[in-house]
């Protein structure tokens, strides 16, 4: 158990190229944070300073109040799950637990103890004995976390531990490892590009771009109040509509902050219907009409720029393709933005 | 899945283009081996006239000649140094490329062109480095006090001709194991590393392991160099001597064939090494086939 503290860290390859530029992050004990980003935003690299795997240009990172910068992978005390899981082929099951309390020296009983508890929680008993390749996708997932969990580490790091798996496996093995995370109450940090993981897994999510975070807090918060316009188009599906200014000017009693020159609006806060309370008025001519299950998607070209926009209404509204529909948001659900500095205006 | 056929309309085409393969193989390989067996079935008068058939009295007369097992003592004295010392020698070099410069060809490329020279070549060379006269590496082994004369001494001779012969193979092993380093996988190496094995364990506990499969096609191809393959070597260095002590067997096949005339005795010998080499090929084949074997 302990805390990360990152600050001031900065990666710079050989070649000249930043990775990631002056990054500051503090992780508390026992919190499950989430690194998310396009691929080339840093988060993999970041992950691995922690791990010890890469070196760290400039900043500190410390595990536990202790400095861990210099110290070997080893030393640090983590336990990482890789994209691959990364389990050692010409070893069993057994083996694969056992191999990092061996290299401690941990006694015989000690190992029996921790390896057979392990087996237990991920229910891999019955694979004890057999070699990974003899294993499905998601029994290989578990034995790697078994691997991180036998160790008993200060801090758990998951580097986009289920992109290998499939859909329906990889809903069941997330819903799994935010269980043990709680469980356990340790330290986590979990690097990952797909959205919807990273936002039911998080206590806090951290999004990353070209080496900089671009906002910190709880999944939800950055949903409601996204920060910057790359965090508004990054969390969410479908992503939010960005929409011109001057195109809203006359479609409702705007009281926009001062440098605002773009609109968001969320798919899910497009209402057919109007609401009570201020709202815009728009009008667009429905392209597709996309019934998902829960709910459908509208693809629809706005009258009079033609920008394509999407809305997430009710399943079975009665909209036809090629039709015109009306539209109606609060005002209270826009998110103005500047365009120049991409962030947000109040 | 259809396998993609090539159909010829002419009939007789295919077998007009296997046929200079099939007559290369025929006359230099076929026909050659198969008259081994039968003159080893035959003993040839002084003169070298009359042959009689003899049944296996030259088989007999092999197995028990003393001078024959001295020299596979030497043989496996040789091919045992051979393959332990360029093994273990390209796999420490094939450990350092891989770690230093994981994408840098040039040490690679510099590193396999002594298997580009020919054996005899090979031979001359190291003979000129170790001649007792005017060889660099005598000189040197004299000024350090060691009295080396290949000449004279069957030690030396010996080590002279397993130098020789490993450093030529050294090239062909470590391509091998460059390979298969390679294919290691960084994250198993990287996993090993946050599971707190030093370098030196996580090469013996991880990566020897993975290279396996290598090691032991290279151990079978090193042993099949080592005591078929080096005739040029010996006979550029030592040709046998001095004294029989780096008369190896398929040199023998040779000193006494050709040198001594000994027709029937040197076939029954290359007809004993033929089996060996089947033998050796079959391990090396039933082995490739299951050759994942984790």
């Amino acid at each position: 158990m302990a805390s990360i503290d990152i600050s001031g860290v900065k990666k710079v390859y050989a070649g000249g190229v930043t990775a990631i530029h002056d990054l500051d992050l503090a992780i508390p004990d026992g919190e499950l944070v989430v690194l998310v980003g396009p691929s080339g935003c840093g988060k993999s690299t970041l992950l691995r300073m922690i791990a010890g795997l890469e070196a760290i240009s400039e900043g500190t990172i410390s595990i536990d109040g202790i400095v861990v910068n210099a110290k070997e992978p080893a030393e640090r005390d983590i336990a990482m799950v890789f994209q691959n899981y990364a389990l050692y082929p010409h070893m069993t099951v057994r083996g694969n637990l056992e191999y990092g309390l061996k290299n401690r020296g941990t006694p015989r009983d000690e190992i029996d103890r921790r390896v057979t508890e392990a087996a237990r929680i991920l229910e891999i008993e019955p694979f004890l004995d057999r070699r990974p390749r003899q294993l499905s996708g998601g029994q290989r997932q578990r034995v790697a976390m078994g691997r991180a969990i036998v160790r008993q580490p200060k801090a758990f790091l998951f580097d986009e531990p289920l992109s290998n798996l499939d859909a329906k496996l990889r809903g069941q093995m997330r819903i799994e490892i935010k269980r043990l995370q709680r469980n356990l109450a340790t330290t986590s940090v979990y690097v990952t590009h797909d959205q919807l993981e990273a936002m039911t897994l998080a206590d806090r999510l951290v999004v990353m771009n070209a080496g900089r975070i671009e906002q910190v807090g709880a999944p939800i918060a950055l949903y409601e109040r996204p920060a910057t316009l790359f965090v508004a188009g990054f969390i969410g599906s479908p992503p939010m509509n960005l929409i011109d200014v001057d195109y809203l000017r006359d479609k409702g009693a705007l009281t926009l902050p001062e440098g605002t020159d773009l609109v968001g609006i969320r798919p899910d806060t497009i209402q057919l219907a109007a609401p009570e309370g201020p709202h815009v008025v728009l009008s667009a001519i429905v392209e597709l009409y996309e019934p998902i299950g829960g709910e459908s998607h509208l693809h629809m070209r706005l009258e009079g720029s033609g920008q394509l926009i999407v809305a997430a209404v009710p399943a079975r509204t009665a909209v036809t393709e090629g039709a015109r529909a009306t539209l109606h948001v609060s005002i209270a659900d826009l998110h103005p933005f500047n365009q120049k500095t991409g962030r947000r205006t109040d | 899945m259809q396998a993609k056929r090539t159909i010829f309309p002419n009939k007789i085409l295919p077998y007009m283009l296997l046929v200079p393969q099939l007559a290369v193989t025929l006359i230099f390989f076929i026909w050659p081996a198969l008259q081994a067996v039968k003159s080893s079935f035959e003993l040839a008068d002084s003169w070298g006239f009359q042959t009689t058939f003899v049944w296996f009295e030259n088989y007999r007369r092999l197995f028990v000649d003393p001078n024959y097992f001295a020299s596979v003592g030497k043989t496996a004295i040789f091919a045992f140094s051979v393959t332990a010392l360029s093994m273990s020698l390209s796999l420490i070099l094939a450990v350092a490329v891989n770690r230093v410069l994981r994408t840098n060809r040039l040490y690679t490329t510099l590193l396999v062109w002594p298997y580009a020279v020919a054996p005899v070549v090979v031979g001359i060379l190291w003979w000129f480095m170790f001649n007792p006269t005017i060889g660099i590496a005598s000189y040197l082994l004299r000024a350090a006090g060691v009295d080396w004369n290949h000449r004279m001494d069957g030690n030396d001779a010996m080590i002279l001709v397993i130098i020789a012969a490993s450093w030529k193979q050294i090239s062909y092993n470590f391509l091998f194991f460059v390979a298969g380093l390679q294919s290691v996988p960084q994250s198993l190496i990287e996993a090993a590393a946050i599971d707190g094995a030093g370098p030196f364990k996580r090469f013996w506990t991880i990566v020897f392991p993975l290279l396996s499969p290598t090691t032991f096609f290279l151990l079978i191809v090193n042993m099949n160099y080592a005591m078929f393959d080096t005739f040029g070597i010996i006979d550029a260095t030592t040709q046998g001597g001095p004294a029989q002590a780096t008369n190896t067997l398929v040199y023998k096949v040779y000193t006494d064939g050709f040198l001594g005339q000994n027709i029937g005795s040197s076939s029954a010998q290359s007809v004993v090494l033929m089996i060996v080499v089947i033998a050796l090929t079959a391990i090396q084949f039933r082995y490739v086939e299951r050759r994942v074997q984790y």
